[in-house]
């Protein structure tokens, strides 16, 4: 079964560049804005997109994530409008590749078979959920799988060689290496040592090996790219949305435009990272 | 639902998965699985250590002062006319509470496996003023997260334990109380893994944690029970104990589930009432996962977690260890609930009626005594966990009851 993830690295390989993970946080900082970025990251150079779930506690997020997430959550966002938000996407959009990130909690709640059902239904192509190590397979990512989604797992730098096959062994779609032992948004990684990461973790996989935690900018997204099959950014664009705010907080008439601005420099990055290694 | 099948010992749980029925787990980010893994290694190795068990016994003796002992509540006994009362007097434990059985155990094990950055969360501070506590008494570092509002209303512990040498680090996230403490704590482990143990201080968290928690805290019942035997004879008939995240109360429970004689009662935080804000996570929750675990826990109907309240900064986390959950599911222990204003009234009267002031937490535990023991017969033994003093809450009853210190 090929999924839009497969079509869309087969399809970055072919261009023989890197891609583009952009991560945003639903309801951020109102549901209306957040559809509004959502719509537009394809367009300002998303080739995948996260779509975060907001959590009250949101416990490997950094201080932007988690803000994000309480703004979102205070503007009344559930999961069920999470969905909705995709299928809403889904409109206009048949071919970016949709990947949910979150904690566990809701989608327990929300019930697992139902959660997959109408996630499949939406248009959600993968998921990413920070509490579930492989030793947690049951709860959600093997009834995923068998419905048809994704489920990327996180690869880190405590992840061993040893460890790496029960890491890899049910995860499809990409594998996203988190380049240092921390929380997002935290310190900026040595991203000469991601290469070295990457090429281990390829040793023992053939999916696609996306790289996130600490890009801030299309330097560093650059430096990632010429290693990497794609790169991950999300607090960075949390940050660059936080500073459109008014000081209520609410949206601004350019708070879409500094997301997609950020991503259209970043994208760039990635982009010309080989062209400029070659 | 069927109720869950009645298993063979009510003390063999977790199984490999770390799994009491569908409670408990390792639900957290695989940064920190290595890490999870290789404590479950240094514990199971150090447990049937006898040099690690020999020097743990040797601090509880000399460092915290066990055995505590175990109180024929006399003038509490006439004032309820019922059961015969007896305290387990873990208040009398150095630092003030039964936090130190765990905490002891925990470092312990840190020194074992070569870690010399401890982080630990705290929300009254019992287990943070432990937790520095044991780290100067070995020379380790110390880093406590504590939830801002709760630095503000416990400020003489924090001040212990900057005395004891540990950081404190006030939390500004969420709520600013005990939950929002150990998601930094988890961040912070997340960020420091190779060099920093987590010492937990209840039993929640990931696997092993709850299992390991309880195993530390589990003197207190063993004590009992040879105490009892001494005193009386024969085993109680009840056993009662508070309930936050519950390590007094399954360190009192665990020696005696396989004893079907024995009634047990847990009693959570009822705050202002179940159906208003409170911290009774069984009586008014639902199971969930957070930090680690499956668990009854308080959230609205989105999953989101909701913040608990009671009278007791102690008692005041949204959610329950799993082996508590699952004892509930399976019948073997009866969890009530007390309200602030019956803790309040109980604190007043254990320090009028037996000259003892007791924590708040453990207010709790003596409402439902004042409610279970006249019910019973004169040879009906119970045993309370008094698990601290409550030399820590006098600035905050006196507040509560008007008197301006």
């Amino acid at each position: 079964m090929t999924t839009r993830l497969d079509a869309r690295f087969a399809d970055l390989a072919a261009k023989g560049r890197a891609g583009l993970v952009t991560y945003v946080m639903a309801g951020d900082p109102d549901r209306e804005t957040a559809r509004a970025i959502l719509k537009a990251l394809p367009g300002a150079g998303a080739d995948v997109i996260e779509f975060g779930m907001p959590f009250t506690d949101p416990m490997a997020d950094g201080p932007s994530i988690q803000a994000a997430g309480l703004r979102s959550l205070a503007g009344g966002q559930t999961l069920r409008k999470t969905l909705e938000d995709i299928a809403w996407f889904r409109q206009n959009d048949a071919t970016t590749p949709i990947v949910l990130m979150g904690y566990y909690n809701p989608i327990y709640i929300y019930g697992v078979d139902a959660f997959l059902a109408d996630a499949k239904a939406a248009g959600v192509d993968g998921l990413i959920v920070v509490d579930l190590p492989p030793e947690e397979d049951t709860e959600l990512c093997l009834p995923a799988l068998k419905a048809g989604l994704n489920f990327i797992r996180l690869a880190t730098p405590t992840t061993d060689d040893k460890r790496l096959p029960t890491v890899l062994g049910n995860t499809s779609g990409f594998v996203y290496y988190v380049s240092i032992t921390g929380i997002t948004g935290a310190a900026t990684p040595d991203f000469g040592k991601t290469a070295e990461a990457v090429a281990r973790i390829k040793r023992h996989t053939d999916l696609p090996v996306a790289v996130g935690f600490g890009v801030k900018n299309a330097e560093h997204a650059g430096a990632v790219a010429r290693g990497a099959d794609a790169v991950v950014v999300g607090s960075a664009l949390i940050e660059v949305l936080k500073g459109s705010l008014d000081a209520e907080g609410r949206a601004t008439a350019g708070s879409v435009a500094a997301v997609t601005g950020l991503v259209g420099s970043i994208a760039a990055g990635v982009r010309n990272a080989r062209k400029a290694a070659e | 639902m069927n109720a869950p099948l009645k298993p063979n010992s009510f003390r063999s749980g977790p199984d490999e998965n770390g799994r009491f029925g569908i409670y408990g787990g390792r639900f957290v980010a695989e940064t920190l699985m290595p890490n999870i893994l290789e404590l479950e290694r240094a514990y199971r190795e150090a447990r049937t250590d006898p040099a690690y068990l020999s020097e743990m016994e040797g601090h509880r003796t000399h460092f915290i002062g066990r055995p505590s002992p175990l109180y024929f509540a006399e003038r509490l006994t006439d004032h309820f006319g019922g059961a015969k009362i007896y305290l387990k007097r873990e208040e009398l434990n150095h630092t003030g509470s039964h936090k130190v059985n765990n905490v002891l155990g925990q470092i312990l094990l840190a020194r074992r496996m070569g870690k010399k950055r401890i982080i630990a969360e705290t929300g009254a501070g019992q287990h943070g003023v432990a937790t520095a506590t044991l780290c100067a008494r070995f020379g380790l570092e110390c880093i406590v997260y504590m939830g801002a509002v709760d630095v503000a209303r416990q400020a003489p512990n924090v001040f212990r334990m900057k005395m004891l040498g540990a950081t404190v680090v006030p939390v500004q996230s969420g709520a600013k109380t005990l939950k929002d403490a150990m998601n930094e704590a988890l961040r912070d482990w997340v960020t420091n893994v190779e060099t920093t143990f987590y010492c937990i201080g209840t039993v929640a968290g990931p696997h092993p944690y709850p299992a390991m928690v309880r195993d530390f805290q589990s003197v207190i019942g063993e004590e009992t029970r040879e105490q009892m035997l001494e005193r009386e004879g024969r085993l109680p008939d009840s056993l009662i104990a508070c309930v936050g995240g519950g390590s007094n109360a399954i360190g009192l429970f665990h020696p005696f589930l396989d004893e079907p004689s024995v009634e047990i009662y847990g009693v959570e935080a009822a705050g202002h009432g179940l159906d208003k804000l409170h911290a009774a996570s069984i009586s008014g929750g639902k199971p969930g996962v957070l930090h680690g675990n499956r668990t009854y826990l308080l959230m609205d109907a989105d999953g989101q977690i909701q913040e608990g309240h009671s009278i007791s900064a102690g008692l005041d986390y949204p959610g329950i260890g799993p082996e508590h959950s699952w004892l509930n599911d399976i019948g073997r222990v009866t969890y009530l609930s007390a309200t602030d204003d019956e803790a309040l009234e109980a604190f007043q009267l254990m320090s009028k009626v037996e000259g003892i002031i007791p924590a708040l937490e453990c207010a709790h535990a003596l409402a439902k005594v004042g409610e279970l023991a006249p019910t019973k017969p004169k040879d009906h033994i119970m045993v309370m966990n008094l698990s601290g003093r409550g030399d820590k809450d006098v600035p905050q009853v006196a507040e509560l009851l008007g008197t301006k210190l």
